[in-house]
């Protein structure tokens, strides 16, 4: 167990600096983050003095040399944008995305495995073939139309839901939560249901599909044999069963989620991470950038470790050691 | 226990209804881009600037026209020609501290300190090389030679209190902690990316502002600040996409503001070039010997061959009105005989002829897909437009972060960009974009294409040694007509600024793109 832990972590630190140095040639290769930066009427001199003071008159290498040289003392640079810390910047936008996040994939687990649970075990009735017809559309149909079709039944239409915006928040652990406040909540509902749609669709194909290979298996034909009850059989037997592909691909869509929000994020003007980073990218806030990604692909490993250890969980017969 | 509780209920019930009052005159505005700080020296940014003006104010404030008007000076004259005296008014700061001549010195000597300021308002300060306190409310501006502008710069700078002490940090002023103004409203809190709320200030020296509560909303999504709208949670949106004005139009339950801006979008055409230009090639693709946009006849028909008044209505949706120069009608310095070139292919064709070219030649127009409004649309329109009059037009839109670097390096053979005059001032744009590039002097900064053209730089230079008025303004019609007919860039049009607020409310639409939370009025229900 810890080899392999330290396996993992060894990894984990390539991946993220490998990560790094693709980051700087990109954004070096897309432009100058001076020229979109700087006022249009600035002179050539006051040009020259901002390239100076962002260090872009460095060769690339310096740059990152002094990029490496300041992350491993805990800095990771200034938004050229907000003169503000990168990380500082993420982590205050980090309340925003997590909790839409981690709302939406509840929701995923909590509508999708249901019906597909259901799907799966009457698969030829109508409401089963309707719940299989539906999740075509929730895969198929793109979130920022969906996202402004909500918006418009919901907001304008009916006047039911705030249209956009975060609402009020309460405070937990010194930061700004939107579940705390019934105004907040509102204002979450759509969004998070638009960013679950997908992952929805994805969990209840996923569960339809283990409960029917399931179905057939010898031991659930004992289990009925032997004259369990069907609520036994399919909650305990079944479902157990099933959990595992649902655990990793749940894992995974929760890692993307967070870091890809941005469409909803951006059509229900949520001040998350999402549009932090695309405004970033927009005008090539290279600190911000790199420090964002570093984030996610730390993000990305910790969830594909707690995964793995959930398998073993989940299932008896895998174990970490063997894998080292 | 029974009373307490009645006498808890009527409490509750009583601020309840207070607080309803005071939802009742609170306004929240839709803003299309991020405001990135709340420290008004830190970045030249238009969305900051226009959140900044309810917080801070300037000595020399616009209307809405765009005219100037006095802001927390009462007048201004030149003593001398390199002297200029400012009267100030009686204000004061939102903490109680009187405004005076100590804050004007001060804020004009902290705008160069500004640290890691990507787009810095030195630009604007750097022609003032010394103050003088004469009293508290009156303080001279010099200069190191004459120079006419220095009203013009100062709009842009806005006023804090000397009380901050030296090198005030950035971080402070986005915590509140040095948000302090003596605009007509206060700061309460600012969230990145999200919103600014601000409570009315009520010591303004001003007209009380209606409005007790704003609510600045960051909504940077075009559909999603339409929807914001006709859903009722915004009371006011700016920048309306030209795609939902028609549904806005006959929608009863919003109001439209409109005026014609000071932002001219055109094409700059390449003059860097003399001999072989590799983005113009002969009508089969051979090369030319000469880059033929140093032809001023190929200008011309490049010029006639675009249908301005289709582009503005079926591109534009209306939101625009077709222009030959930067500035609009209305303004000092809009040239009343300079007109928007004609739609006449067939005499671009002759000219294309006479200049040497009648089977037209090859040519890449690029344009940004991410920065004006319809900025991809207009260059396909153009396009088209072009290869009508037999030149074969390639066109290649590319994300501004990336295009913005291209076209400063003489890449391009034709490109749209865009150019807002914040001050309003003719010169502005002549010497930025017009003059000939020249570091030593900062002229010609933003003259993408290299024009140069001396008859024009000596005008110019003229204008900018003339420091009275009307004389100046003269000298600077002159100079603009001269230029513009020598087709340096093509211009297209001036895009329309578009407000739109909920029923029951007017905007005073602005000339220079702000949202002021002063300008909305309720017109009754």
């Amino acid at each position: 167990m810890f080899t392999w832990l330290l396996r993992r972590l060894f990894q984990a630190c390539f991946v993220v600096l490998a990560m790094t140095i693709i980051v700087f040639i990109g954004v070096h290769a897309i432009g100058n983050p001076v020229d979109i930066l700087i006022s249009p009427e600035a002179d050539q001199a006051e040009r020259a003095r901002v390239i100076a003071d962002f260090g872009l008159d460095q060769p690339l290498w310096k740059q990152y040399g002094l990029f490496l040289n300041g992350a491993l003392h805990g800095n990771l640079g200034r938004s050229f944008v907000f003169n503000e810390p990168a990380l500082r910047l993420i982590g205050g936008r980090m309340p925003a995305t997590l909790e839409l996040a981690v709302t939406a994939v509840l929701m995923s687990v909590g509508f999708g495995v249901p019906l597909g649970l259901y799907a799966g075990l009457k698969p030829n009735g109508f409401i089963g073939r309707s719940i299989m017809a539906g999740s075509i559309l929730g895969f198929s149909l793109p979130t920022f139309w969906v996202g402004l079709m909500l918006i418009m039944v919901f907001a304008v239409t009916l006047g039911w839901l705030p249209s956009t915006g975060r609402g009020e928040t309460g405070e937990l652990f010194g930061l700004r939560w939107s579940f705390l406040t019934w105004d907040g909540l509102r204002h979450m509902a759509m969004p998070a249901l638009n960013l679950s749609l997908y992952n929805i669709s994805l969990v209840l194909r996923l569960t339809r599909a283990g409960v029917r290979e399931t179905l057939l298996m010898d031991y659930i034909k004992f289990a009925r044999a032997k004259g369990l009850s069907p609520a036994r059989v399919v909650f305990v037997h079944v479902l157990k069963n099933i959990m595992i592909p649902i655990t990793t691909v749940v894992g995974l869509e929760l890692g993307s989620t967070i870091a890809f929000a941005v469409v909803t994020e951006s059509v229900f003007a949520w001040p998350g991470m999402g549009k932090l980073i695309i405004d970033s990218i927009n005008v090539l806030d290279r600190p911000v950038i790199v420090a964002y990604l570093m984030m996610i692909v730390v993000i990305f490993i910790s969830i594909n470790l707690v995964v793995d250890i959930l398998y073993t969980v989940l299932d008896p017969r895998v174990r970490l050691e063997t894998k080292a | 226990m029974v009373l307490g509780f009645r006498a808890f209920a009527w409490a509750t019930a009583i601020l309840a209804a207070s607080t309803f009052a005071a939802r009742a005159q609170s306004l929240t505005i839709a803003s299309a881009a991020p405001v990135t700080s709340m420290d008004p020296h830190y970045h030249t940014l238009t969305p900051n600037i226009s959140a900044h003006g309810h917080i801070y104010e300037k000595l020399i404030d616009l209307d809405a026209a765009g005219h100037m008007i006095p802001g927390l000076a009462t007048s201004w004259t030149l003593r001398d020609e390199k002297t200029w005296e400012f009267k100030l008014r009686d204000a004061k700061f939102h903490d109680g501290t009187p405004f005076t001549a100590e804050d004007v010195a001060y804020s004009l000597s902290r705008v160069p300190t500004v640290k890691n300021s990507p787009a810095s308002f030195q630009i604007y300060t750097r022609a003032i090389v010394a103050t003088e306190i004469v009293d508290p409310h009156t303080i001279l501006l010099k200069t190191a030679g004459p120079y006419p502008l220095v009203p013009a710069d100062l709009i842009q700078i806005y006023m804090i209190p000397h009380k901050l002490g030296a090198e005030p940090a950035t971080e402070d002023f986005n915590n509140g902690k040095n948000a302090i103004g003596t605009g007509p409203f206060r700061f309460v809190s600012y969230q990145p990316g999200n919103r600014i709320e601000m409570d009315r200030n009520d010591a303004y020296w001003g007209p009380k502002p209606h409005w007790t509560h704003v609510d600045y909303r960051m909504i940077s999504n075009d559909a999603a600040r339409t929807a914001s709208l006709l859903a009722g949670d915004v009371g006011i949106v700016e920048f309306v996409p030209p795609a939902d004005l028609a549904k806005l139009r006959g929608d009863a339950r919003v109001a439209l503001s409109e005026v014609v801006s000071n932002r001219s979008i055109y094409l700059w055409l390449d003059h860097s070039h003399t001999g072989t230009m590799p983005e113009i090639t002969g009508p089969n693709g051979e090369v030319l010997e000469k880059n033929p946009l140093k032809d001023l006849r190929v200008r011309q028909a490049l010029s006639l061959a675009i249908n301005r008044a289709g582009i503005v209505e079926r591109v534009m949706e209306g939101a625009a009105l077709p222009t030959k120069q930067y500035l609009p009608p209305g303004n000092s310095n809009h040239v009343n005989d300079l007109l928007p070139d004609p739609f006449e292919p067939d005499r671009a064709k002759a000219l294309l002829k006479d200049a040497g070219y009648p089977n037209g030649f090859r040519i890449v127009l690029h344009g940004p897909n991410d920065r004006y409004v319809n900025d991809a649309k207009i260059v396909q329109a153009v396009a088209q437009m072009w290869q009508r009059i037999g030149v074969q037009t390639t066109v290649d839109t590319i994300p501004w972060s990336s295009y913005a670097t291209r076209a400063g390096k003489q890449e391009f053979a034709a490109f749209l960009v865009g150019w807002g005059v914040n001050s309003g001032e003719g010169t502005n744009p002549l010497r930025a974009q017009i003059a000939t590039w020249n570091p030593e002097r900062g002229l010609g900064t933003a003259n993408r294409g290299r024009y140069s053209n001396p008859a024009v730089d000596t005008l110019l230079d003229k204008a900018m040694g003339t420091m009275d008025l009307a004389a100046r303004d003269k000298i600077v019609l002159e100079t603009m007509k001269l230029a513009m007919d020598d087709v340096p860039v093509i211009m297209l049009h001036l895009q329309k600024n578009i407000w739109a607020t909920r029923k029951g409310l007017t905007y005073a639409a602005r000339v220079d793109e702000e949202t002021r939370a002063t300008g909305v009025v309720e017109t009754g229900k």
